[in-house]
């Protein structure tokens, strides 16, 4: 049904030329914008108020200013209108991917100066503000412990929630798990953290660690990533699970399938891919978030395989550290570090969405 | 996990089925108990009690599984009370200990003998970055919206959407870390520039330095957030139904003009609800914040002197060196973040499910 839409929403209304009465010449909109910028260009120098940038920014007003007379002295309001209101949205868009594209940019021409195999197989241990050297091997490890936990308490939650809200829900006690797992998917980063400072780290952890004292740990970084993956997952497999034809449903119950068999066998194998790209989209979040790591892992330079005791580093943590080191070799690191967490969550929400695409039940 | 418990009230509500329809004596009870499962086959398939068995062992493990997704469920309420709980219990002791009054103060030295410290500046700094973000992305995350979805070719407008979907997935700290490194030195000459010819207002007084001011701060926040608006509103303008927008091009509307009064009256509600996420990603933002912003701790409506804070930037930035009443004030500040979060979520939430209702009555 889309597809036969394509042409009639991509071109304005085709109506013969007799019925209208004049319509502005293909070149004279070029023509406006090359005047419009060499009138800008005369105002700005001419009163010596700016550089090229004010020029582009005078010349794109007088642009449109020249383009909404012209079109209404030829055309007619309605049609002056929509050229200026299309080109404003063309520009809009413009507008906006400029930065998108410098921040690419400068990931890259930053980034690569140190993407070498001492960065990847080194940690900061022993590492001066001298030394040109030391790597983010602890924070890689770091990030894959921590995210690699909170997806495992995350996911048989999430989908046990979901299959609770989607089969077996009723009421008004359903209704409020649904919003409220909508209000949780705003909670910032920042207070998931706290929350896990204030639960997990100062309340709980005294009883475990060997220390007796309260202190930091990569567990304590899962949970806080969990809190926050949690609602993605839910919200990312209920909407699959309500995806499953029912039919496949009433044919399992009509050959005398209990329903939890159901929903185990049939019905949750049937949204898998789509549950699979929720997942991989929530971990993929949860491995860029900085704050939550940064109050309840600590951060290091060492490396420290184990999840439950003492100070990790990770990714994101490692980023923002070494933006605020005040060694001149910080910052290269920062930007490869930074490159390499791009990589690392673009990939998995790549992955994830051409999983979603191939699906056949996806949107 | 959870099997041992659930196996016994299995065994529990099987039992009484068992002795009640079934021939043989019950005093079998003691026997049944303790392994419900092997009590299917002495029934044999010739008995009439032996139907009744497996039904009754399956009534078990549906209860169980019920039970075990409805705990996953209510799991999600008990995280967000656990959350208001232990931020409260961590926060009132330092609350308690404040010598200033917390919601006018302007300053953070919660870390003194005699502890001050005020969310006033912190809170004003949080929604006035937050807002001017949003008074930027949103007019241009619209505009895209609409490109993609609108005027761009069918093919271009897919794949730049799922450009814009990637940016989305981009950490915060990247942005942050291009902000600081990079996009200060243009936002430095802005401010110099707005000083001169516009410094009568006192929005751009001031007599520097300029760069890590709340104008950076609000421009990386925007950038930021254009990616979430922008794939949120296109969604929804590419749900307007077609029957709508051929009804007004078929009357004659100019493309403006049909998007004026099909597409936009429809998506109303959801460029709110849109709107309204990514307000609560901005005011909950963090890491971005605390790289580009220059940390002062008063109420000022100046945007581009060095200055501006924020309670996550606060929390980021301060907590490294808090002791315990430094922690516990920083706790009652994400608290308050949390209720301001939470308020905007609710809303933007109840807005959406308002929406849904009334497609679906109308669909």
């Amino acid at each position: 049904m889309t597809t036969t839409l394509t042409s009639h929403r991509s071109r304005p209304p085709a109506q013969p030329p007799t019925l209208r009465a004049r319509r502005l010449p293909k070149w004279l909109p070029p023509a406006i914008a090359l005047g419009a910028l060499l009138v800008a260009a005369a105002i700005v120098y001419g009163a010596g108020i700016g550089g090229p940038v004010l020029v582009v920014v005078v010349g794109a007003l007088l642009y449109l200013a020249g383009l909404f007379a012209a079109a209404h002295a030829v055309e007619g309001r309605r049609s002056a209108r929509n050229r200026t209101w299309s080109a404003l949205i063309h520009s809009a868009f413009v507008l906006a991917v400029l930065p998108l594209a410098s921040v690419v940019w400068t990931l890259f021409s930053k980034g690569l100066g140190r993407f070498d195999a001492n960065f990847f197989l080194t940690s900061m241990n022993n590492i001066g503000a001298r030394d040109p050297e030391g790597g983010a091997y602890h924070a890689i490890i770091g990030t894959l412990i921590q995210v690699g936990i909170a997806a495992l308490i995350t996911i048989p939650i999430g989908i046990l929630c979901a299959i609770y809200i989607v089969e077996y829900g009723r009421g008004r006690f359903a209704f409020a798990i649904r919003f409220f797992v909508d209000v949780m998917t705003g909670i910032p980063s920042i207070v998931s953290g706290l929350f896990v400072l204030a639960f997990w780290v100062l309340v709980v952890s005294p009883y475990f660690s060997s220390t007796g004292r309260p202190g930091f740990s990569g567990f304590a970084a899962a949970l806080a990533l969990s809190v926050l993956m949690l609602p993605t997952v839910v919200r990312s497999t209920e909407e699959m699970l309500r995806l499953v034809p029912a039919p496949l449903r009433e044919g399992a119950y009509a050959l005398g399938v209990p329903k939890w068999k159901t929903i185990l066998r049939v019905v949750l194998p049937t949204a898998l891919p789509g549950i699979v790209t929720g997942v991989m989209l929530s971990i993929a979040r949860a491995a860029g978030e900085t704050a939550p790591v940064l109050l309840v892992a600590g951060g290091g330079a060492a490396i420290n395989f184990n999840p439950f005791e003492n100070n990790q580093s990770s990714l994101a943590l490692f980023v923002y550290q070494q933006a605020g080191d005040a060694s001149r070799y910080a910052p290269a690191r920062a930007w490869t570090a930074a490159l390499t967490l791009v990589a690392l969550v673009l990939v998995l929400t790549i992955a994830a969405k051409l999983l979603a695409r191939r699906n056949r039940l996806g949107r | 996990m959870g099997d041992t418990p659930h196996r016994s009230a299995d065994a529990g509500t099987g039992g009484t089925r068992v002795t009640e329809g079934h021939p043989w004596p019950a005093g079998a009870s003691a026997h049944v108990a303790e392994s419900p499962v092997s009590t299917g086959t002495p029934g044999g398939p010739g008995l009439g009690g032996g139907g009744a068995l497996p039904t009754a062992r399956r009534f078990g493990a549906e209860r169980a599984f019920r039970g075990l997704t409805f705990a996953a469920g209510s799991f999600v309420l008990v995280v967000i009370a656990a959350i208001a709980v232990f931020l409260i219990a961590k926060a009132v002791p330092a609350l308690r200990a404040n010598t200033v009054n917390f919601w006018t103060y302007e300053g953070w030295s919660p870390n003194d003998p005699e502890p001050k410290f005020g969310i006033g500046a912190l809170a004003f700094g949080t929604v006035l970055s937050s807002a001017l973000a949003l008074l930027m992305a949103v007019p241009v995350a619209l505009g895209i919206a609409l490109y993609l979805s609108h005027y761009a070719p069918r093919r271009l407008g897919t794949s730049l959407g799922f450009l814009i979907d990637l940016l989305a997935a981009v950490p915060s700290v990247v942005f942050g870390l291009w902000g600081r490194d990079y996009f200060s030195g243009p936002v430095g000459n802005l401010s110099i520039w707005l000083n001169e010819y516009f410094g009568w207002i006192p929005l751009f007084g001031g007599d520097g330095p300029y760069g890590a001011s709340i104008l950076l701060g609000a421009l990386v926040l925007a950038i930021m957030v254009l990616p979430i608006i922008t794939s949120l509103s296109r969604e929804v303008f590419l749900q307007t139904p077609t029957a709508n927008e051929e009804a007004a091009l078929a009357l004659g509307a100019t493309r403006w003009e049909m998007i004026r009064t099909a597409v936009l009256p429809y998506g109303r509600p959801g460029i709110i609800a849109a709107v309204m996420l990514g307000l609560g990603r901005a005011l909950g933002e963090t890491i971005a914040l605390a790289m580009t912003l220059g940390i002062t701790f008063n109420i000022s409506f100046n945007l581009i002197e060095n200055g501006g804070n924020t309670i996550a930037a606060n929390i980021a930035n301060t907590f490294g060196e808090a002791n315990e009443t430094g922690r516990g004030a920083l706790i009652a500040s994400g608290l308050v973040l949390f209720a301001i979060t939470l308020i905007v979520n609710i809303t933007a939430r109840a807005i959406i499910y308002r929406r849904r209702e009334f497609t679906e009555s109308a669909a």
